[in-house]
């Protein structure tokens, strides 16, 4: 039995060569790795680390940095109880990553959500549907150059008398 | 048993054998004690639409207590909680699908403007597809809010115009 520090400090021994820079947030270990690298690592993170739970994945927009965005991924360990942070950046002109669909079964509905809010490409995700927003919606809400206020109604608005 | 004894005939009293009133005042004092409500219930404010609904301040006593489960069957729609945009077709479909008459309540400020949601998500009120009759402002509206409210459709129903004959009908 492992007890958390100790795995994480064998994930960081282990896996610190893959990444470009790692840390400490709040408990977690964070990840900064290259995209290409995102399948292997979370594949070894799942193996061999035991991080069997796929909490989240999500997006930041940096507008001003090249790459734009930053692909949040959370994993949990139910057995040792830590949470380690993957992130990768990809570009504007090209927001994919691989899918993790093969890996965590739950990735199909994150990675969903994640590219009808940001515009995230998952290669290998077959159902990118929208899930929250609907069909005929322009534009990624949650990127900093959408407008705050725009409107994208379903309904015809009713001329309404001043 | 010799006779029987004859049954005494109905006396009539003079007072109240009939009365007049306007036929608009009469259709709308009847309207207005039985509201049947559709709670179109979206969010937050359910709790405070519970709540009203409920023993302590018994909407009940305004004939506006037993909701219809189905907008055929109901005359008020009380609109509770955020519509969202992708939600604003079904609340158009409801509202299409009661018969007149029929009234509309946007209970909560998100149903009335949007409330703090202007963004890509949120109707900004309900107005802005179904006419109101009614805005309950609060996030949530007290109870007290709601009953004055639901008072205040009462007085609107009861001074209005009720045509039996309209051009829909």
């Amino acid at each position: 039995m492992n007890t958390g520090d100790n795995l994480l400090d064998r994930v960081l021994a282990s896996l610190g060569a893959q990444a470009l820079e790692t840390g400490m947030a709040h408990g977690i270990l964070v990840l900064q790795i290259a995209p290409d690298s995102l399948v292997p690592v979370v594949g070894r993170l799942k193996r061999e680390f035991g991080f069997d739970l796929f909490l989240d994945v999500t997006a930041t927009d940096w507008p001003q940095r090249r790459p734009r965005f930053d692909v949040v991924y959370h994993f949990y360990s139910t057995r040792d109880f830590v949470r380690v942070r993957v992130k990768t950046r990809v570009e504007e002109a090209d927001p994919t990553v691989d899918t993790l669909v093969p890996l965590y079964g739950s990735a199909r509905y994150m990675e969903r959500e994640c590219h009808e809010m940001y515009g995230i490409c998952f290669r290998g995700n077959d159902d990118l549907r929208p899930l929250l927003l609907y069909e005929g919606f322009v534009g990624h809400p949650l990127r900093k150059d959408y407008p705050k206020q725009k409107e994208q109604p379903l309904v015809p608005y009713r001329d309404v008398k001043p | 048993m010799s006779a029987t004894t004859p049954v005494p005939r109905q006396q009539k009293s003079a007072a109240f054998e009939y009365l007049t009133t306007r036929k608009d005042e009469f259709v709308g004092w009847a309207r207005k004690f039985s509201l049947f409500p559709y709670p179109f219930v979206t969010a937050c404010c359910a709790m405070e639409f519970m709540s009203v609904s409920s023993t302590l301040y018994d909407t009940d006593r305004f004939g506006a207590a037993l909701p219809r489960f189905t907008p055929r069957q109901s005359d008020l729609l009380m609109v509770v909680g955020t519509v969202s945009h992708k939600q604003a077709p079904i609340l158009r479909k409801v509202y299409e699908q009661m018969c007149e008459p029929k009234w509309v309540i946007a209970f909560g400020v998100c149903a009335t403007s949007g409330g703090f949601y202007q963004n890509y998500a949120a109707l900004p009120g309900i107005d802005k597809i179904i006419p109101v009759d009614l805005y309950i402002p609060g996030c949530p509206p007290r109870p007290e809010m709601v009953i004055d409210g639901i008072m205040k459709l009462q007085d609107k129903i009861a001074g209005a115009r009720h045509p039996i004959i309209n051009q829909d009908f």
